[in-house]
């Protein structure tokens, strides 16, 4: 093979189902020799951000906004049907029953693969959240530019 | 048709059949076939666009009852 094909992902939504969709075309991806990178930004950055601990941030608003946007891979909800709780967790036990890997296991997995996952800075800083918020997987932040520079480079962008 | 080592994905769906082949596919030698057992019919069209994709050999497939067998050759490393 040539030249090593890239896919560049912007994932925007901090949906469950739709990170999960995100997670499967990386790690197709980078199973077909793709060089993989996922952007998060906005609501995406949840997926990323550690399950455990609190989330430090300045200010009064960007604390709050922390604590109602928790986020962690273990959190996030159905973008349909989250119904309380009991939607996510009808589809998270669908998902068992039928051997699809959780959020979390599709990062680690993905991480494993060589896939990248890249923190948007502006929204890093509009949310008032640093790179110790984000799990040890998560690659240092970067910005529209970098994004740009890797997505005119690939053959295959998405935005979800 | 004959198989130097197979691998099971029985139960499992999109895009795990895959991710495993890729994973498997590098223990195996330059010339060696790959067999994948798998139910998702998904695999029928993957399977080839994978190798496509990869530069493997696509062999063939065949199915009995639900159980659905893919062949590929590693052609390079």
């Amino acid at each position: 093979m040539a030249d090593t094909e890239k896919m560049s992902i912007v994932l925007f939504s901090g949906d469950l189902d739709k990170a999960l969709a995100a997670f499967m075309l990386a790690t197709t991806g980078a199973s077909m020799g793709m060089e993989v990178k996922i952007f998060f930004t906005f609501w995406g950055l949840n997926v990323i951000k550690k399950n455990e601990g609190s989330i430090k941030s300045k200010g009064l608003m960007r604390k709050m906004l922390n604590i109602m946007n928790r986020g962690g891979s273990k959190r996030l909800k159905l973008s349909q049907f989250h119904m309380f709780g009991l939607g996510t967790w009808m589809i998270k036990r669908l998902m068992k029953e039928i051997n699809m890997p959780s959020v979390e296991e599709f990062i680690k997995m993905s991480h494993e693969m060589g896939v990248k996952l890249i923190p948007c800075s502006t929204t890093c800083g509009l949310m008032g959240v640093d790179q110790e918020a984000f799990r040890p997987e998560a690659e240092p932040l970067a910005g529209a530019a970098y994004f740009l520079a890797e997505a005119s480079q690939s053959k295959v962008t998405l935005f979800i | 048709m004959k198989a130097d080592q197979t691998l099971d994905c029985m139960g499992l769906y999109c895009p795990m059949p895959i991710v495993k082949t890729a994973e498997k596919i590098k223990k195996l030698k330059t010339g060696e076939v790959l067999e994948v057992v798998a139910d998702d019919k998904g695999i029928k069209l993957d399977m080839p666009a994978w190798a496509k994709a990869t530069g493997h050999e696509f062999l063939g497939m065949e199915e009995k009852g639900g159980e659905i067998k893919v062949y590929v050759k590693k052609t390079h490393d």
